[in-house]
């Protein structure tokens, strides 16, 4: 099988993370063979950040470059636009509608493009976003938006379920696995 | 079982299966989890060192005491551990010596990109480059059996694609190496003139040994496949290269990059018509296949600068480019910036507003140094606020003494910065330097430190008083300000700044970001006070910004530190 590229893309403190782990784990338990790359450190400061999945036969680079990804999935809006060109003619972008300012939108010396999800619609990507934000407080803490949007991926995916609730099992404290894996369902059921 | 794990977790387990007793090591992205993963082995005795420095010398005390012994650090961190490497390798070792220096091409999280290869080099070490983590696991197990065998420290070069990307490790199990009984041997361990002159000899002797081992050892393979093209490369840019050229040239991957074999890479390079040598930063293998009449091309098409990657290969060698869509519009940047509820906001906010030029240093506090704050002056290395900012005053005089300060956070004063502060009062500048003590190693992801009362396990353990300490290399001002209250911070520095005496100006908030710190309850704005001034929006808190004219402050975000509601001139943020 050729490799599939997945890139997760939000802003530091998002759980970003937390989700590729959780793809990671579900594609190895696949059989795939598996590379996850992330960055730590400074740029996870509030900034812009990026991690990507690719998985198939065989995987040798672990980084995703312009026109790579199948599926890119975005915490916030703009950064679903920052990251768009990464995306392969025909992939899907998945993003999640929340909005957080960045520095220089916070201090007016630049300003937050609006409509972003309608306009790369206009570009011709296949956009499907949603309201991540409630759904995860519905479930329980905002925090958990980042497996709302596993739910979502899941349903872009040719995968059982029950694979991806041990995934999300395996990856998360016992304590928190009720509200993960009803997160998980409301994304799914989007 | 096969397991995902992160590079750097993967190193760890090779050091656990591989028979290692002791860690010692410095945090420094991207190597810190190296150690955090280690220390969750209870096999294997593992600390965090004040430096790059001790954290070596422990490890060479270890391999003399006869264990198989580790200690990692980043790229930077090497130059600071390169006195005792420089003389290990003369020594070579009892127990195996493994050192893992993490380089950062692109430099995500570093203050310069340095190749270490020069090190390996310029030590006459050997060093092995894994290309992914089954390959981190086995190389480091190779490592020990390498030191042991031709006596020598060896470096284990990651990068950060390498640690911080995950792929899978078949676990194996720990092979016991009983610890070799101690034997004095002052001309192998004393390096004196006489000895040490005898121990070059040895040095040089194994150099050729290693390099006799390059030609044969299977960490250097060769991939031979059709076409009239073949690629040298290895690391990182081994993964790269297969990606963008697959099946279609030919390979020969160095798994091991010091010292490099000779007649491995002319019997490679004689079978084709074109050979490229592929490696970031530095021109480490091709000037090598220069110097042994091997023509390569290499830099001239890839350059010195930043990573490698599959679409760059791609580009240089078969022409091809990927198409892609852009956003039409303008996209604002996104730079990391300082946490909601950062005790060192209100104190960059102060520096920044009495234009005073700072002296900084390596920590979170580097993000003071970006807009809105934009109060930092210059950054160099661990450490060199405190003397950088001796040497300014020295030449700027009792004037510029009143308007210049250094900062510096409490893990990396420990680091570096208490001889830097024993020469201001040694050497007597009337210099002010403020500790930014968060009670915490912030930046490479909270790592406890001897300022913390706690070590790497968590366990209680000695705790080195900030104030004590600087008493007792003779700074007689030395006053502790809570930095969430600004203006008594701010009138601190202002005084310090006069008096014509050094001092030290202890900043002392834990990290908000700690588990034990309790949050208050988010502020709020009275939009009907908000006057829209944006005064509050100077501190480049990311939990506020303009609503509909008005401030607003991003409740799951904010955590109450109140800094905002100083700025605020008409009572508008409230509880």
């Amino acid at each position: 099988m050729e490799t599939k590229s997945i890139m997760i893309v939000g802003v530091g403190g998002q759980g970003s993370l937390l989700a590729s782990r959780i793809i990671g784990n579900v594609l190895l338990s696949q059989g795939f063979d598996v590379k996850v790359s992330e960055v730590h450190g400074m740029s996870q400061r509030g900034g812009s950040v990026v991690t990507y999945v690719k998985y198939g036969d065989k995987v040798y680079s672990p980084v995703i470059e312009k026109g790579e990804a199948d599926i890119i999935v975005s915490f916030e809006l703009l950064e679903a636009a920052r990251w768009v060109s990464y995306l392969k003619k025909g992939g899907h972008l998945i993003t999640s509608t929340q909005q957080l300012d960045p520095m220089p939108v916070v201090t007016g010396a630049a300003e937050y493009p609006e409509n972003i999800a309608d306009k790369l619609q206009e570009l011709g990507v296949d956009v499907i976003s949603a309201d991540a934000l409630s759904l995860a407080e519905k479930a329980g803490s905002a925090k958990a938006s980042n497996v709302v949007l596993m739910g979502l991926i899941a349903s872009k995916m040719d995968f059982p379920d029950e694979v991806w609730k041990d995934a999300i099992k395996q990856c998360v404290k016992e304590k928190f696995h009720e509200l993960n894996l009803k997160a998980f369902e409301l994304g799914k059921n989007i | 079982m096969k397991k995902l794990m992160l590079g750097n977790e993967a190193f760890a387990r090779g050091l656990y299966e591989g028979g290692c007793r002791l860690i010692s090591s410095y945090p420094g992205t991207p190597s810190t989890e190296i150690t955090e993963f280690g220390a969750e082995y209870d096999a294997m005795y593992a600390e965090w060192a004040p430096n790059e420095k001790v954290a070596m010398e422990t490890a060479v005390g270890a391999s003399i005491a006869g264990a198989r012994s580790f200690c990692g650090m980043k790229h930077v961190g090497l130059n600071v551990a390169a006195d005792p490497l420089y003389t290990a390798s003369y020594t070579g070792v009892t127990g195996g010596l493994v050192i893992a220096v993490a380089d950062d091409p692109g430099m995500h999280s570093s203050q310069n990109e340095q190749d270490s290869r020069h090190h390996a080099i310029a030590s006459k070490v050997p060093m092995l480059e894994p290309s992914d983590s089954a390959e981190c696991r086995d190389f480091v197990k190779e490592a020990f059996e390498i030191s042991e065998k031709f006596d020598t420290p060896i470096i284990v070069r990651l990068s950060t694609r390498v640690a911080h990307s995950q792929s899978s490790v078949e676990l194996q199990d720990r092979e016991e190496h009983d610890i070799i009984p101690y034997k004095k041997n002052a001309p192998k361990y004393a390096m004196v003139p006489a000895f040490a002159k005898a121990r070059h000899i040895v040095v040089e002797e194994r150099t050729k040994k290693l390099t006799e081992f390059a030609e044969k050892s299977p960490l250097n393979k060769t991939e031979i496949n059709n076409g009239k093209i073949g690629v040298i490369t290895s690391g990182i840019s081994y993964q790269y290269a297969k990606e963008a050229l697959g099946d279609g040239v030919s390979y020969l991957k160095l798994g091991m990059v010091n010292p490099l074999p000779v007649k491995l890479i002319q019997d490679f390079a004689s079978k084709f018509d074109t050979v490229y040598v592929i490696e970031e930063l530095d021109d480490i293998i091709e000037a090598h296949c220069k110097k042994i009449g091997v023509n390569v091309i290499g830099k001239e098409l890839f350059g010195f600068i930043g990573e490698l990657s599959q679409s760059i290969i791609a580009e240089k060698i078969l022409g091809k480019k990927t198409e892609f869509t852009e956003f039409l519009e303008a996209v604002p940047v996104r730079p990391p910036v300082m946490c909601a509820g950062c005790p060192h906001r209100g104190l960059f906010y102060s520096l920044a507003k009495n234009n005073i030029i700072v002296s900084g240093d390596i920590g979170c506090y580097s993000l003071g140094s970006a807009a809105p704050l934009n109060s930092m002056d210059s950054i160099i290395c661990m450490g060199a606020s405190i003397s950088a900012l001796h040497g300014m005053n020295k030449i700027s005089g009792k004037e510029g003494e009143k308007k210049s300060i250094a900062v510096i956070g409490d893990s990396t004063f420990i680091h570096s910065g208490i001889t830097s502060l024993i020469n201001i009062a040694y050497n007597a500048t009337n210099s002010t330097v403020i500790i930014l003590d968060n009670s915490i190693t912030g930046m490479t992801g909270h790592q406890q430190n001897p300022t913390t009362g706690m070590n790497l396990k968590g366990d209680p353990a000695s705790k080195v008083s900030l104030e004590e300490l600087c008493k007792a290399v003779g700074i007689n001002r030395i006053r502790v300000v809570d930095p969430y209250n600004m203006a008594q911070t701010e009138a601190a520095i202002l005084e310090e700044l006069t008096v014509e005496e050094p001092s030290v100006i202890i900043s002392r908030r834990p990290c908000a970001l700690l588990k034990y710190v309790k949050h208050k309850p988010a502020l709020r704005v009275d939009t009907d006070k908000c006057k829209s001034c944006k005064m509050c929006l100077k501190i480049g808190c990311p939990a506020i910004s303009i609503k509909d004219g008005k401030a607003a402050i991003e409740k799951t975000q904010c955590v109450g530190c109140g800094i905002c509601t100083e700025m605020c001139k008409f009572d508008a943020i409230t509880e």
